[in-house]
Order: structure tokens, then C-alpha cells, then sequence
């Protein structure tokens, strides 16, 4: 049984703090535990902190805009924040370019991102 | 004659000899350097230099590249390095070595014996004179990759513009290993200041050509993933004209004919999100 990464509700957004460096289950499991909390809650935005993870590889690149699009659907706005230098450079070196995926440089800016496309949609 | 027999003699000579042939050998080497050096300074460094021959000598014998004369070559290679640094030549250095038999000549001269050590002494100082050259060499070598490397570090400054603005002003050729340092630095900075507009200004790029506007391309598209925005500012008229020859196409990354521009626009873009923030907070 591995590890589940915890989905937080403050408001109308919900937060996802990847703490650990993610096995593929763990991705998979996420990927349900926030489609099913966006529906139950009515999230209007997701933002994902990944200022802890020191390495990103393509599969969690793409679980990223994966995420991303599915909360889309569901009327969420996603934004990644917190990526570090290192992984930013990594993502470029494989190809990555998380085209579609919102992102803020920390956690505060990420929260102000979404409190304006809130304003913008209301 | 024997090699046993030959060490034996050039010891007794040169424990015999001793502050003679240090004296001389001291004063041979400083004529040499001409003061660049303090006498004082050189009578210890080959004092403890002969000691170390002197004993290599006496337990092994004549091959300069056997164990017993680890003491004597790590203090070469000491001197070596050392005069590397403070600019002597490499002649000079290995001079330093090669005096030691000028000094000796005089003693050895006449019996066949003395000859035969003689020269037997000359072929391991050539050996020692030789390793002072290789040391030197890599110190040199050492000198020139670590000047090269600071170089890098000078070349690529990233600087706060205003709040939330930081500027990169590259100027000469974007190969990868500077984009490498360049996007770090950049990437970083952004981080440190919390920024989120960053202005890379080609100003002093001599020419872009597809891999030049790759490199920039996999920087902006880097830090757009940490969540800041970049501006290319700097474009000069030929370098326009290359760019749209060669067909590059920067996609949707805003790019500006001077800095000063790219700057009113980043600023812009920041007063907006404020604006917008004020009106979300009401």
C-alpha cells in the first residue's frame, strides 16, 4: 500500500502538496483523489506545490498537464507552482514544455493567479 | 663500477659539501631570477630540497622515479606549481634543478669513477628538471581552466531591473554550456527575488543563428515553467533580418528592439496583474 499525496480544500480551491518524490501509483492515485475532490467540492481552482521535488521525470511532467486538463473539464483552473530551477531545466532538456499548464513561482503568487481568473470569470 | 658504488660517492660528496654546494646553487639560481625572488626565501625552499635528494639518494639510489623519491618530487612539483603562479618561465623553473649540476661539476671532475656518477647524477636531474616542466604545465593549465571558468561567471550577470524584473545582458557567442550557466543563473534569480518578468537582452550577441535562438528559446520556455515571463530585447536590425532569412520563429515570446522598451512593457504587465488584484479583492 503506498503512500496517498493529500488533497487540501481552503475555500474554493483545493491544494495538492507533493511532499515526496512520486512512484507511478502514487500519480495515478492523485489523479483520481483530485478529479473526485473538484467534483464533490466545486473547486473553481487546483494548485499543485511541487517546491519540495528535486527531480521531475517526463511521466510526471506529463501527469502535470494531465491533471491540468482533467480539472479543466471540471471547471477548475490549475496552476503549478514552486518548480525549481533544476527541474525547470530538465523538463526543457527532455522536450517538456507543459504547454496549457499554468504556472506561478510560489505558492502566494499561484493563490493571486487564481483569485484573478476568478475576478476575470465572474 | 658499480651503481652502488657511484651513489655512495656522490653521497659522501654532497653531505661532505654540503652548505658549499647549497651556497652556490642558491646563488646560481637567484643570478638566474635576478632578484624576482628573496634569497632567503630560495636558500630554504632548495635547502629542503637537497635534504630530500640527499636522502632519497642515500636509501635508494639513482632512479628519480622510484618510491624513495616521493619526498623530493612532491617538493618539485611544490616549487613547480609556485613559480607557475607568480610568472616564471618554464626554463626557469626547471633551471632551478639543473644548476644543482653546475655546482657538482667542478667536485667530479678528473677520475673516471666521478665521471660516471657524474653523469649518472645528470640523467636523474634531467628526470627531476622534466618533472618540474610537467608540473608547470598543469598548473598553468589549472590557471588558464579556472580563469576561463570565471570568465563564464563575468560574462553572464543577471540583474534586478525593478520589482519583479530582473535583466540578463548576454553579450558574446550563446554556445550551450553558457546557455547552461545563463539559465541558471536566470532561473535562480528569479526565485531569489521573487520576479516575474525577466528581459533577456541580445544586444551584444554578435550573430543568432537556429541553434543561438534554440538555446533562448528552451531558457524562456524554462522559466515560463516556474511561472515568470521573458521578453527578448535587443534585437538589431541585421540580426532581425537573419532571424526572419533563416525562418526562426520565437512563437508567441514577445520580443522588442531595446531595453528600454521591453521594460516599459514588463512593467505594464505588472500594474495590470496589481490592478486586476486590487479588483478582486473588492
Amino acid at each position: 500500500m503506498t503512500d496517498r499525496v493529500p488533497v487540501l480544500k481552503i475555500g474554493e480551491t483545493l491544494l495538492v502538496s507533493i511532499q515526496t518524490d512520486l512512484e507511478d501509483q502514487m500519480v495515478m492515485d492523485l489523479q483520481e483523489d483530485l478529479s473526485n475532490r473538484i467534483v464533490d467540492t466545486g473547486a473553481k481552482g487546483v494548485v499543485i506545490d511541487i517546491s519540495a521535488l528535486e527531480i521531475v521525470d517526463s511521466f510526471v511532467g506529463r501527469m502535470l498537464a494531465t491533471n491540468a486538463s482533467i480539472s479543466r473539464v471540471l471547471g477548475a483552473e490549475t496552476i503549478v507552482v514552486g518548480m525549481r530551477p533544476a527541474v525547470a531545466m530538465t523538463l526543457v532538456e527532455l522536450g517538456l514544455s507543459l504547454n496549457g499548464v499554468r504556472t506561478a513561482l510560489n505558492l502566494e503568487r499561484g493563490l493571486k493567479l487564481l483569485r484573478r481568473l476568478g475576478a476575470e470569470r465572474a | 663500477m658499480t651503481a652502488e658504488t657511484n651513489t655512495r660517492l656522490l653521497v659522501e660528496i654532497l653531505t661532505a659539501q654540503r652548505d658549499d654546494f647549497l651556497a652556490q646553487w642558491t646563488r646560481t639560481i637567484g643570478d638566474d631570477l635576478q632578484g624576482r625572488l628573496s634569497m632567503a626565501e630560495l636558500g630554504y625552499e632548495l635547502g629542503e630540497l637537497y635534504e630530500a635528494i640527499l636522502k632519497a639518494l642515500a636509501i635508494g639510489g639513482l632512479d628519480g622515479r622510484g618510491d624513495h623519491f616521493g619526498e623530493a618530487r612532491s617538493l618539485l612539483i611544490e616549487l613547480s606549481r609556485s613559480r607557475a603562479r607568480q610568472g616564471f618561465t618554464p626554463t626557469e623553473t626547471a633551471r632551478s634543478v639543473f644548476a644543482l649540476k653546475e655546482v657538482l661539476e667542478p667536485s667530479l671532475a678528473g677520475e673516471t669513477a666521478s665521471v660516471q656518477a657524474y653523469l649518472q647524477f645528470a640523467r636523474l636531474l634531467d628526470d627531476l628538471g622534466l618533472l618540474t616542466t610537467e608540473a608547470y604545465v598543469r598548473t598553468r593549465e589549472e590557471i588558464i581552466s579556472s580563469q576561463a571558468e570565471q570568465l563564464l561567471e563575468l560574462s553572464t550577470p543577471v540583474v534586478k531591473l525593478w520589482d519583479g524584473v530582473v535583466g540578463v545582458p548576454l553579450v558574446g557567442t550563446l554556445d550551450s554550456a553558457r546557455t547552461q550557466v545563463v539559465m541558471e543563473k536566470l532561473l535562480q534569480t528569479l526565485v531569489d527575488t521573487d520576479s516575474t518578468h525577466a528581459i533577456i537582452d541580445i544586444t551584444g550577441v554578435p550573430t543568432v543563428d537556429t541553434q543561438v535562438a534554440q538555446h533562448l528559446l528552451k531558457t524562456v520556455v524554462a522559466a515560463r515553467m516556474m511561472g515568470a515571463r521573458c521578453i527578448i530585447s535587443g534585437i538589431r536590425p541585421q540580426i532581425a533580418q537573419t532571424i526572419v532569412a533563416l525562418g526562426i520563429e520565437f512563437g508567441d515570446i514577445p520580443t522588442n528592439s531595446s531595453l528600454a522598451d521591453a521594460l516599459r512593457q514588463a512593467l505594464k504587465e505588472i500594474a495590470l496583474e496589481t490592478e486586476d488584484d486590487l479588483k478582486g479583492l473588492l
